[in-house]
This record gives structure tokens, sequence and C-alpha cells, in this order.
């Protein structure tokens, strides 16, 4: 490929990723059998240009390949703020991926797609939450894949062999150690946010073991631990023992080897963590927003009891992010309807980190997503509040911040 | 008196500029201002700073895999850092340099150093950066 014969998107794609391999160190490259591409995203002119350089060159991709979020809700964008112009240029970066033979997917959670890899598959994913999640969840492989060598890896095939893709570096390295942690809040979805939070502060770069669990989670419980850990730290990977399908014991979490540090995480440093996720300094609320990583169907079905009867106070706006293929499920399961009737919406494709659909007025926002908790007052300038979905809800319909601190008060 | 330092060039080029130092990993994406070059994740010890024209030095770069992407714009906007010295080779850094010289024929240097050296760095010195690696501080 590097000589060009296979055509000059293949030699500049396979360029980049033999540079990316000197400088990480591999020897060799390796092949892969499946990608999902963060490139997609509109961040400006040299997102763009990059993707149309490729697409003009004629590039496609060589295995199955997701893409992320877009910079733009594809038919929803005009409902909100969303210039014309930054509207353009992001479907026009739509469209140059989709050429390339990527999939339109548009999510940030391809996981919850009915093709998702396999327990060992090697795969290039981009998105630090959906790295976390296939690399820990579905026992898939893969590194912590940059934007711009996501896309370089899937139309050439091949990534450098190091790293995440190989068996010795997948052991844990530190290990957490739940501390009289209460079943009941283990149970909450209060809970993984602030747990994935603290993980990642402490984690580092590192692969971690969680133990200390008196439940099993579920998907969604870790989709929100690890896109929590992905944000406040670079949590590639981690374990939970007799839960996660690489950890069937402590031991084989740790391949044998002695972790590098313990720590016990008790209530109170929990309980630290999750005031860290407010910065919101009083009880004014502009908007509650739920889905990131992008809503499930689980969490529409576990949303819509909660909103039965209810409406949001009308200067509160009330949004879900999802996916094209999680909304249509929604919306055949009946699941819809209860947040239309609530005064809610749905923004698909994208999400408010990465659109800019925000009305300059909202200045204070509550989630029960860490990502969005963290990194909501650097780019969109505005307080946050964290709560899990029932606080969200609450909030919306009473105009205010609420937050129950009765479970994290065990 | 000058102090050399011998970094690892990951992406080669030569540089000059303030250090703008921090002991705590970062996220461009998120954390790093494309426009303006400031730093805008207000949890990090450089949050307000502008980083526009420094030599940067971050343990590494963590979270988000759009921080890539963030530092190429920054590069065709004319608001990315003169350099960036990392702990250890920094991948998504390099990147978005490699992708910079493929598409407008110029990135930054992108450097690895040491501990001990890393150590050494501080906010307010003058560096200037050599395309061997070579690093020059002055106080």
């Amino acid at each position: 490929m590097l000589d060009g014969v296979q055509g000059p998107a293949d030699q500049l794609a396979m360029r980049i990723v033999s540079r990316m391999a000197s400088v990480v160190g591999a020897e060799r490259l390796m092949d892969i059998t499946g990608a999902h591409i963060d490139s997609s995203l509109y961040m400006g002119e040299a997102t763009l240009e990059f993707a149309e350089k490729l697409s003009d060159l004629g590039a496609q991709v060589k295995v199955p390949t997701t893409l992320n979020v877009s910079g733009v809700d594809e038919a929803g964008w005009q409902e909100w703020e969303v210039p014309a112009i930054w509207a353009k240029k992001a479907r026009q970066q739509m469209i140059a991926y989709e050429g390339m033979g990527c999939t339109p997917t548009w999510t940030c959670a391809p996981y919850q797609l009915e093709l998702r890899p396999e327990f060992g598959q090697q795969v290039a994913w981009g998105e630090s939450s959906a790295i976390v999640f296939a690399n820990s969840v579905l026992g898939a492989r893969t590194e912590r894949y940059p934007d711009l060598l996501d896309i370089c890896a899937a139309i050439t095939g091949r990534v450098p062999e190091v790293g995440l893709h190989l068996t010795p570096n997948r052991a844990a390295q530190v290990h957490l150690q739940l501390e009289d942690i209460p079943r009941e809040l283990q149970e909450h979805d209060s809970f993984y946010p602030v747990l994935g939070y603290l993980l990642g502060g402490i984690a580092g770069d590192r692969v971690a073991c969680i133990s200390g669990f008196e439940i099993e989670p579920n998907e969604d419980q870790l989709k929100a631990l690890g896109a929590a850990a992905a944000s406040s730290g670079t949590v590639a990977l981690f374990h939970i023992p007799g839960v996660t399908p690489e950890a069937p014991s402590l031991e084989a979490a740790f391949q044998g080897r002695e972790p590098e540090e313990q720590i016990k995480l008790s209530m109170d440093r929990l309980r630290s963590a999750r005031s860290e996720l407010t910065t919101a300094p009083g009880t004014e609320l502009d908007m509650v927003v739920l889905g990131s990583p992008h809503f499930s169907l689980a969490e529409f079905e576990s949303l819509a009891p909660m909103l039965k009867g209810a409406s949001k106070h009308p200067k509160v706006q009330f949004l879900i992010t999802t996916s094209r293929a999680m909304a249509a499920l929604a919306e055949r399961a009946g699941l819809l309807d209860p947040i239309r009737d609530f005064g809610g919406r749905i923004t698909l494709d994208t999400c408010i980190l990465t659109t800019p659909m925000l009305p300059e007025k909202i200045r204070s926002l509550m989630t029960n997503s860490a990502k969005y908790a963290y990194y909501s007052p650097g780019l969109l300038n505005v307080s946050v509040a964290y709560g899990g979905m029932a606080e969200c809800v609450n909030s919306a319909a009473r105009g205010k911040i609420v937050q129950e601190n009765g479970i994290w008060q065990i | 008196m000058a102090d050399l330092i011998q970094a690892k060039p990951v992406v080669a080029g030569r540089a000059k500029g303030k250090a703008l130092v921090s002991r705590e990993p970062l996220s461009l994406w998120g954390g790093y201002d494309q426009e303006t070059g400031e730093i805008i994740d207000r949890r990090h010890s450089l949050s307000g700073q502008v980083a526009a024209g420094r030599v940067l030095v971050l343990p590494y770069s963590r979270g988000s895999s759009t921080t890539t992407a963030v530092l190429l714009e920054a590069l065709r906007a004319g608001t990315a850092p003169a350099a960036i010295l990392t702990m250890a080779e920094d991948a998504f850094f390099a990147l978005a340099g490699i992708v910079a010289e493929e598409m407008y024929g110029s990135g930054i240097p992108i450097l690895a150093v040491d501990r001990a050296a890393f150590e050494r760095l501080e906010t307010g010195q003058w560096i200037e950066i050599d395309a061997d690696g070579t690093i020059r501080i002055d106080a």
C-alpha cells in the first residue's frame, strides 16, 4: 500500500499508520476485523478537509465500520440554534465518511447495535467511552484510537501491533476495592458515573480492577462507569471479577501478577467524588440532558414510567440524546410518546457537546452523565449539576435542581 | 546559564517559546479552545492560560479521542502551541503533528522527555527546540 499500487488513498492512510507505528514502537502491523470512527465528528475546516481529501482520493474502508456521532442532527438541527453554515459543513463531513463505505450509525454507543464485536475480536475503535466498553464489557481488543487514525486503520485494515491488542498488556495494574458500599447504592444508576469519575482520577491510563460488588452491574451501568473513567482519566480497560469477560476471577484480572497499587474506596471518597461532579452554585436550572453515551432502549424503558402524568416545568428544557437505531426501537415500543407528553425533546446523531445547538440563555444544566458533567463547563461554558435519572426528571418537573442525598448517606 | 536536555523527537522540528507546564494530563477536547488557544478545562490547573505559541509541557493527553482533531484544527488556525513536550511518546499529539505535515506540509515538534527532564521544566522558562531533539532551557 505504501508504494501507491493500491491507489493514493490507501497510500496516504498507510503512510499515517506506519508513521504512528514507529511513534508507538510497534515492530509490525496486524489485521483488524472492524472499526468505529470518531473522525466523523466535524470540528472545523481541518477535520472536513481531511475527510474530503481521503474521499477525493477514493478511499474505501476494508473492514465493517461504524460511525460515531456527527457534528449535526441531520434531521432535527433546525429546531435548535445550530448555524446553517455549521450544519452544511458537518453534513458534508457525514457524506464524506458515508461515501467511504462506513455504516451511518452515527452513535457514540455502537455496542448497543445488533452487530457488535465479539469476545477476542481485534478492532480499531475511536471514541473514549466506546473504547472502554469494547475492551472491558465485550472483551474485544482495541487500543485507544485517536480521531484521524481510526479511519486510516479502517482504510488499510491494519494497525500497529501494540498495547491493548496484546494479552499481557490487558492485565490489571491497579486494584480498587469497594469498601462497605451498601447494596442499595450499588443497584442505583447514580452510583456508576461517580465510581467511574473516581476510577479515572485514580487509574489515569492504567488498567484497573474493581472488586467488592455485591450485584452484577448491567450494561448501562457499565457504560456509565466506563464513560466517566474515560473522561476524568484515560481508562481504556477495566475488569470486574465475576462480571467482565476477561476476569472470571481476581487472579485472572491481574493475569497472576501483583497489583501495582491497591486502594480502598470508602463511602466518604465516593461522596466527595459525587459532589465534585456538580459545579452549579445554587438550584437555578435551565435544562436537563440525558444520554451520554447515547440513551439505550433499556434506559428509555426506565425513563417512561418516571414521566407518567408529569410534565416539565415551562422554563426548563428536557432533552434526550440518542441514536437513530435506539430512537426507532423506542418509538416502536411506545417509549417516545411519554417523553413528548412530558414536554421533552430528542436529538439524534450527535450530542450537546458536539453540535452548537444550545441557546445562549442556557447557563445551568443537570445531567445523569458524568461525561456531560465533566465536559460541559469547558465546552459550553455552563454550570452543571449531577444526579440520577429520577433526580433529573424530578428537577425538570420542579424547575430547579433537586438532588436527593438519601441513598448516598447510608 | 542555559540548561540542555536531550529529548526524543516524536515529530521532529524546530520551535521556541515560553514554557507552559502542568503535571496533570489534559484532554484537548473540552480542554483547549481551538479558536483562541485558551485552556478551558475548568477542573485543570492551567485553566484560563493561553497555550497558543507556548511550549506546552504535559505528562500525557487524557480522555477524549477527539484531542487529535482539536490539535489539528488549532494547527490550521494558528492557535496551536509552538511545540508539545510529554513524559512519554504521546500518540494523540504525535498524530496531529503527522497529519498536519501530510495535509499542510508542516506541523509542530512533539517531543518525549524522561521523568527527570520533565521535572526540570517550569512555566515561564524560555525554551528552544532543535530538530534533533536538543532542548535549550533559559530560566
